[in-house]
C-alpha cells in the first residue's frame, strides 16, 4: 500500500514588543520569577486588559508579507481552561475573527522546485506562564513573568507532504518574522515553537486520515524527526489493522518518539466567546498603507536583486538572503570594501559561515565584523595578501589579534611580488633539485606542482602564487 | 432542549464547581429552561444582521507599547497562599 502523510503547522511566535500584549508589564526574557507579573498578568479582579498597538501593528505586517487579508475588524476571545499557570482561567485568544486571513509562503523544495504552502490564519493571543515540576514540598512553582507576552499563532493549510516540506516552511517562516522584525526567534528561549498535525492517508485517497497533534517541538531538526516517527507510527498502526485516535501526543527527544498526553481529554471544550473587557480591534486602509511603507525588502524580493545586482548564482543569493543578518553583513563587506561580491560571497558562506556554526554563534557575535573582513578583502584585491594567506589572517582576525592591517603587519604576512625576488628563490630551487627539472623537461608535467610547492615553501607561503606560476614555467622551459 | 444528570456533571466539572448530587436535578430543569429561551431567540432569522462582538459600538483603543509596570511581586505574594523563591506555589499538576 502507498500511503501519502499530511501535515499542518501551527506556530507560535513570539512576538518582539517591550510591554505585554494586554499590560505595561516588561517582556524582557530572564527575569527573577514573577517580577514582570502585574496585576493584569496574574488575574487579579477588577483589572482591564488593554491591547498594545505594537502587537497589532507587528500582526499587520505579518499580514501583509503573506499577501493575506488584513482584518478590518478583528475580535478578541476568551479560551476557557484550567491550569495554574493561567490564572484567569481563560486565555485571550482570536477565535472567529482572526486578524489574519488566507495568506500563503512560497517554499523551495529538494528538487529545486517551488511549493505554495497556504496559510489559513495567524491570531494574536497572550501566552501562559510557566509551570515548575520540581519538587516544592509536593507542590509545583508558578512563574508568571511570561503571562500576557503577545503570540501570533499562524496555522497553515494541510498542504505539507512531507517532514522535509515541514522543515522548509517553517524555515521559511522564521526567516521571515525576524526579516519583518516582528519575533527574535529565538528557538532556545521558546520565542519561535511549532505544533504539527499529522495524518496519512492512503495516495489517491480525497478524505483526510485521522491526525494527532504533536505539541512544542523546539528545532527543525525535532520537528523533522518527530514528524517522521508519526508518520511512521500511524502507517504500522494502520497497517496492522489498528486505529488512530485524534489526540495529542508529545515528542521525547532523547527517545526519539511521540507520545500520548493523555491528561487532556476534555481539552477541546474550550467555550470560546467574545471577550467583553476588549472591543473589536479596527483597522482602515490608511493604516495599512502606513503599514505597507514599514515593510522592508523581503527575502525574496532581495535574492532576486543579489543575483542581479552583484552576479551571484542563486545558490549563493539563497543562503545569503537566509537571514537579515546575513545579507546585511554581506551588502556591508560588499560596500566597503569597494566592489567583488562574488570574493566577499565565497569568505560569508565559506569561512565565515564555518567558523560561525562551529562555535554555535550568531552573525551579530562574529568577532570579525564587516569592517574587519572588507578591509581584508581588500588586501586581497590589491595583492598584498594572496588568498591562501589570507585564511591565516581571517582566523588571527577570529581569534582577536587585531584589524587585518595590523595581523599582515605583525605576523610579516605581505605578500611577495618583487619578481627578482621571486626569481632568486626560483634559480636557487632549480639549482638544487637537478632531478626534478629533468624529469619536467622529459615531459613529466606533474612535477610542476612540485615546484610550486617549494617556492611557496621558501616563501613562507607569501609569494604571489600567479607571478610564482609565470617565472616557474619560463624558467624551467628555457 | 432537555439537558440531562450527566450534562449537568460535565458543565460543573468544566467550570469547576463542586455540586452536592441532589441539586443535580434542580440545575438540569434550570439550565433547560434557560436553553429553551435561546432556542426561542435562535427561531428569529437574524441572516441580515452582523454578529455583535461587543454591547457598545465601539472600536478597542490601543496603548503604547511601553513599560510602566515596576516589580510589585512582594505586595502580590504577601496575599498568596504559598510561595517559595519567588514563585507561587499551588497543588501538584500532573502532567
Amino acid at each position: 500500500m502507498e500511503w501519502e502523510s499530511v501535515i499542518g503547522l501551527e506556530i507560535h511566535a513570539q512576538l518582539a514588543t517591550k510591554s505585554k500584549i494586554f499590560s505595561s508589564a516588561s517582556t524582557a526574557y530572564g527575569a527573577e520569577p514573577n517580577t514582570q507579573a502585574c496585576a493584569v498578568d496574574l488575574g487579579l479582579p477588577g483589572v482591564l486588559p488593554v491591547v498594545n498597538k505594537e502587537a497589532i501593528h507587528m500582526a499587520a505586517k505579518f499580514g501583509l508579507a503573506t499577501g493575506s487579508n488584513v482584518s478590518r475588524h478583528s475580535v478578541f476571545a476568551r479560551k476557557n481552561y484550567f491550569y495554574p499557570d493561567l490564572p484567569k482561567g481563560y486565555q485571550i485568544s482570536q477565535f472567529e475573527l482572526p486578524i489574519v486571513e488566507k495568506g500563503e509562503m512560497e517554499i523551495e523544495l529538494e528538487d529545486g522546485s517551488t511549493k505554495i504552502i497556504g496559510i489559513t490564519r495567524a491570531h494574536l493571543e497572550e501566552d501562559a506562564g510557566k509551570s515548575l515540576h520540581e519538587d516544592f514540598h509536593g507542590m509545583t512553582g508558578i512563574d508568571l513573568n511570561r503571562a500576557g507576552t503577545p503570540l501570533l499563532e499562524i496555522v497553515s493549510e494541510p498542504d505539507i507532504r512531507s517532514a522535509k516540506e515541514a522543515v522548509a516552511y517553517m524555515k521559511k517562516l522564521h526567516s521571515l518574522v525576524q526579516y519583518l522584525e516582528i519575533c527574535d526567534g529565538n528557538m532556545a528561549e521558546g520565542s519561535f515553537r511549532c505544533d504539527a498535525n499529522v495524518s496519512v492517508r492512503l495516495k489517491g485517497q480525497e478524505e483526510l486520515g485521522t491526525r494527532a497533534e504533536i505539541k512544542n517541538i523546539n528545532s527543525f531538526r525535532f520537528v523533522e524527526r518527530a514528524i517522521n516517527f508519526e508518520i511512521d507510527r500511524q502507517i504500522d498502526l494502520l497497517e496492522s489493522g489498528g486505529e488512530v485516535i485524534q489526540e495529542t501526543r508529545l515528542y521525547d527527544a532523547d527517545k526519539d518518539e511521540t507520545r500520548s498526553m493523555r491528561s487532556k481529554e476534555e481539552a477541546n471544550d474550550y467555550r470560546y466567546f467574545p471577550d467583553p473587557d476588549l472591543l473589536p480591534v479596527i483597522i482602515d486602509e490608511a493604516y495599512l498603507e502606513d503599514v505597507r511603507k514599514t515593510l522592508p525588502e523581503l527575502p525574496k524580493e532581495k535574492r532576486e536583486r543579489f543575483i542581479s545586482e552583484y552576479s551571484l548564482t542563486d545558490y549563493d543569493a539563497v543562503i545569503l538572503t537566509g537571514s537579515r543578518d546575513l545579507a546585511d553583513y554581506f551588502e556591508s563587506v560588499v560596500q566597503q570594501s569597494s566592489g567583488d561580491a562574488k570574493l566577499a560571497a565565497n569568505w560569508v558562506i565559506g569561512d565565515l559561515s564555518a567558523r560561525l556554526n562551529k562555535e554555535d554563534i550568531s552573525i551579530d557575535q562574529s568577532p570579525v565584523t564587516a569592517d574587519m573582513l572588507a578591509s581584508m578583502l581588500k588586501r586581497i584585491n590589491d595583492k598584498t595578501i594572496s588568498g591562501k594567506i589570507a585564511k591565516d589572517v581571517f582566523n588571527a582576525m577570529w581569534s582577536g589579534e587585531g584589524d587585518a592591517d595590523t595581523v599582515i603587519e605583525n605576523k610579516g604576512l605581505k605578500q611577495i611580488t618583487d619578481n627578482s625576488a621571486i626569481e632568486a628563490m626560483i634559480d636557487e630551487i632549480i639549482a638544487s633539485n637537478p632531478q626534478q627539472v629533468e624529469q619536467y623537461r622529459a615531459g613529466k608535467d606533474k612535477v610542476f606542482g612540485f615546484f610550486v610547492g617549494q617556492v611557496m615553501k621558501a616563501s613562507q607561503g607569501k609569494a604571489n602564487p600567479a607571478q610564482v606560476n609565470e617565472i616557474l614555467k619560463q624558467k624551467l622551459s628555457s | 432542549m432537555s439537558l440531562k444528570a450527566d450534562d449537568v456533571k460535565k458543565i460543573a466539572h468544566l467550570a469547576r464547581l463542586n455540586i452536592n448530587e441532589s441539586d443535580i436535578d434542580d440545575y438540569a430543569t434550570n439550565l433547560s429552561s434557560i436553553l429553551d429561551l435561546v432556542e426561542q431567540m435562535n427561531s428569529i432569522d437574524t441572516s441580515n444582521v452582523t454578529p455583535m462582538a461587543h454591547p457598545q459600538d465601539l472600536a478597542q483603543r490601543l496603548r503604547p507599547d511601553e513599560v510602566l509596570e515596576e516589580n510589585q511581586r512582594e505586595r502580590f505574594q504577601k496575599i498568596a497562599p504559598a510561595t517559595e523563591n519567588g514563585l507561587y506555589l499551588v497543588p501538584k499538576v500532573i502532567e
